[in-house]
């Protein structure tokens, strides 16, 4: 048997590694176990001449299609919207666009504001210098001062505007809404043993550059010089406990496929929205017969996945294309409720650069507009490097029927019950997806664009993956605590996204990196009686 | 086994003369079609994982087409061509999007767009600063964040 560990982490993704680095400076055994392994940037995309045909394959963003051994099926049939993410050290912030706003202190506080979901138990100032930190380590760039933003101070300048940039500034000026240069974890500058952006294109699915942080080249190297191990290509079975019900440790498989037993005085789980619910469903036991910690019957409710309303379209002038890192504007015009909108909430807006030549061919000939034949060269090169885009990041507000629960049939490769995703958008934010493709289509006509298409939602586009072990102060209505802590397991803790209670409008990253900080502290200050 | 050797002749035929269809040669462009020999190859030995929905649309288009697609006279080419891009599922989106991801990677028509004929990494794009007094607007117009109480 296994020497137990005082601190056991499940996934070495975004929250994971917040984690592990803050808890280091407390020098107990930490062990991470971690599904995938770490990443080779010698074999990322952007190295060979086929960068763009490796999205459709090894590369792809879905897990379904990607199939790596990694990699775990997700049912997600009944669902609009389909899962994507990465699993390997770093999780998905190895393979994703780096677009880096946070919540707005409103967002803690819908409830209140809004009469809608419910407030979060903890407020904005709670996070603030979690956010700083956590800006400091991932290493941020970007234009302090935005009037809609919360204020932030990334350590380097932000991204150039580029030509897509500067077509978006000039039609919202003209229509008089709000834009921004967005804060982006891509480095402008030499960072931290980090070189800086040399425009590489697509960042999303990797930078062989190592100019876009991902949790692998930031948070790792410094969490294991302090000592914290990480065990790769380990993908836990179930958490385990005793008859007092607390957490003992895990069952895993080893890179080897061989099961075994981890002890452990405390468990932290960082899998994220889908993963993580997945985790504790799967954890069964006399006392706990509908999963770990799953006393309210919330595990794995409550999903939420932000659904992207996409509208693009063309001008004569080139954009940046794929010569560029694939966002570089937001705009908060919208991210406030207006109820004369005729939805309550509101969302933010991601302008995007451009695509590549495959890209471009692939998804206009799909969408019709791209003819096969004889007039093929002509169209083409009317479209290539010459797309807008706008999308815009609608708020999901909570809802029990949209779920992550277990598979009957569908297993991954050591046996275990797939998650099954059972998802529907709400009337609300169809209201707001409809409001958003109109803003979007006011600002790409004013930018003088044609051909324009809509992704409504964007199918591919459930990156953010939150609420599923939500957190409050009423067990009932919650799975952790206000710090983190399960309500029905006083030694198991949750990091990631499933414990958002909202969504926001914007991308989560930043902000559940800043939770699993601030839970970090939280625990380094309750030591001594963590468990009472 | 390679995917030269999944497909059949008459698959392969097929195959070339469906790419043909979809983006012909053209001396306007001084560009290839994509039933052009190296492109097809290209096809053939990466055809990998998507294989198998490649073979299931081929078997589509031979089902339409009743014999082989290059047989057909152009009226009744066109019609299949138009049946199978309509209703051929992600079986012929497959095929399509295989046909392009190599044809708009092949040296000829890259150089015909004007791109240059290498990997992003490691040399990357230079990319204009811009002109940021664009934000002055933005900057002049009242509006706050929302507060929390």
């Amino acid at each position: 048997m296994k020497d137990p560990v005082d601190v056991l982490i499940i996934g070495a993704g975004a929250s994971g590694a917040a984690m592990a680095w803050s808890l280091a400076e407390t020098k107990m055994h930490i062990l991470c176990l971690e599904q995938g392994g770490w990443m080779n940037p010698a074999e990322y995309p952007s190295t060979g001449r086929d960068w763009e045909a490796k999205f459709y394959g090894e590369w792809a963003t879905s897990p379904n299609i990607r199939g790596r051994p990694e990699d775990y099926p997700i049912n997600d049939d009944n669902s609009p919207i389909k899962v994507v993410n990465y699993n390997a050290v770093g999780g998905s912030t190895v393979m994703y666009t780096a677009h880096w706003p946070r919540l707005h202190p409103s967002d803690f506080k819908v409830k209140t504001l809004d009469g809608v979901a419910d407030d979060w138990p903890i407020d904005y100032d709670a996070l603030t210098p979690f956010f700083e930190e956590n800006d400091r380590m991932m290493g941020t760039s970007g234009l302090s001062g935005d009037p809609l933003s919360p204020l932030t101070h990334p350590p380097m300048p932000q991204q150039p505007m580029g030509l897509t940039g500067a077509i978006f500034g000039k039609a919202m000026n003209k229509l008089g809404w709000h834009w921004w240069p967005s804060d982006t974890t891509v480095a402008t500058t030499d960072y931290e043993g980090r070189a800086r952006c040399i425009n590489l294109g697509h960042c999303t699915p990797a930078c062989a550059q190592g100019a876009k942080s991902s949790t692998d080249i930031t948070y790792w190297p410094h969490a294991v010089r302090a000592g914290v191990e990480l065990r790769t290509h380990c993908r836990v079975r179930e958490i385990t406990t005793d008859e007092s019900g607390m957490a003992t440790g895990v069952v895993y498989y080893d890179k080897d496929g061989v099961e075994q037993f981890q002890p452990a005085h405390v468990v932290i789980i960082a899998c994220n929205g889908v993963g993580t619910p997945r985790l504790l469903l799967n954890s069964k036991s006399n006392r706990f017969p509908n999963g770990l910690a799953n006393s309210s019957g919330l595990v794995g409710k409550n999903l939420m996945f932000h659904p992207y309303a996409q509208i693009y379209g063309y001008v004569k002038e080139p954009t940046d294309s794929n010569r560029a890192p694939p966002t570089c504007l937001w705009s908060k015009e919208w991210y406030d409720t207006d109820l004369s909108r005729g939805f309550v909430r509101g969302y933010g807006v991601q302008f995007v650069r451009g695509a590549g030549p495959v890209f471009e061919a692939v998804v206009s000939e799909q969408k019709g507009i791209l003819p096969w034949g004889e007039d093929h060269h002509r169209i083409f090169r009317k479209l290539n490097g010459h797309r807008l885009g706008f999308s815009a990041i609608c708020e999901d507000l909570p809802e029990e029927h949209n779920q992550v629960t277990l598979d009957p049939v569908l297993k991954d490769s050591h046996g275990i019950p797939a998650p099954k995703i059972d998802y529907t958008i709400s009337e609300n934010s169809r209201k707001m997806m409809e409001h958003a493709l109109n803003r979007g289509r006011e600002v790409l006509e004013m930018a003088g664009a044609t051909d324009i298409c809509v992704n409504s939602p964007i199918p591919w586009g459930g990156w953010h993956l939150l609420g599923t072990a939500r957190m409050g102060t009423d067990p009932s209505r919650s799975v952790v605590n206000e710090w983190g802590r399960t309500h029905d397991v006083k030694n198991l803790f949750i990091v990631d996204g499933s414990i958002f209670v909202t969504s926001g409008g914007v991308n989560p990253t930043s902000t559940i990196q800043a939770l699993a900080l601030y839970i970090a502290d939280q625990m380094k200050q309750r030591l001594a009686n963590l468990f009472d | 086994m390679s995917a030269d050797n999944q497909l059949t002749r008459v698959q392969r035929d097929d195959l070339r003369a469906i790419a043909a269809m979809i983006v012909p040669a053209s001396d306007a462009y001084e560009v290839p079609g994509a039933d052009d020999a190296v492109i097809q190859a290209d096809i053939l030995a990466t055809l990998g994982r998507d294989t198998k929905l490649v073979v299931a649309a081929l078997d589509h288009l031979a089902r339409l087409a009743g014999q082989p697609l290059a047989g057909l006279d152009v009226v009744r080419r066109d019609a299949v061509a138009q049946e199978f891009r309509k209703h051929g599922g992600a079986a012929a989106a497959t095929l399509v999007r295989v046909v392009l991801q190599c044809y708009y990677r092949d040296d000829r028509v890259l150089r015909s767009l004007g791109l240059e004929l290498r990997a992003p990494f490691p040399n990357g794009y230079v990319l204009p600063d811009g002109d940021w007094s664009l934000l002055d607007p933005v900057k002049a117009r009242s509006g706050t964040l929302r507060r929390a109480p």
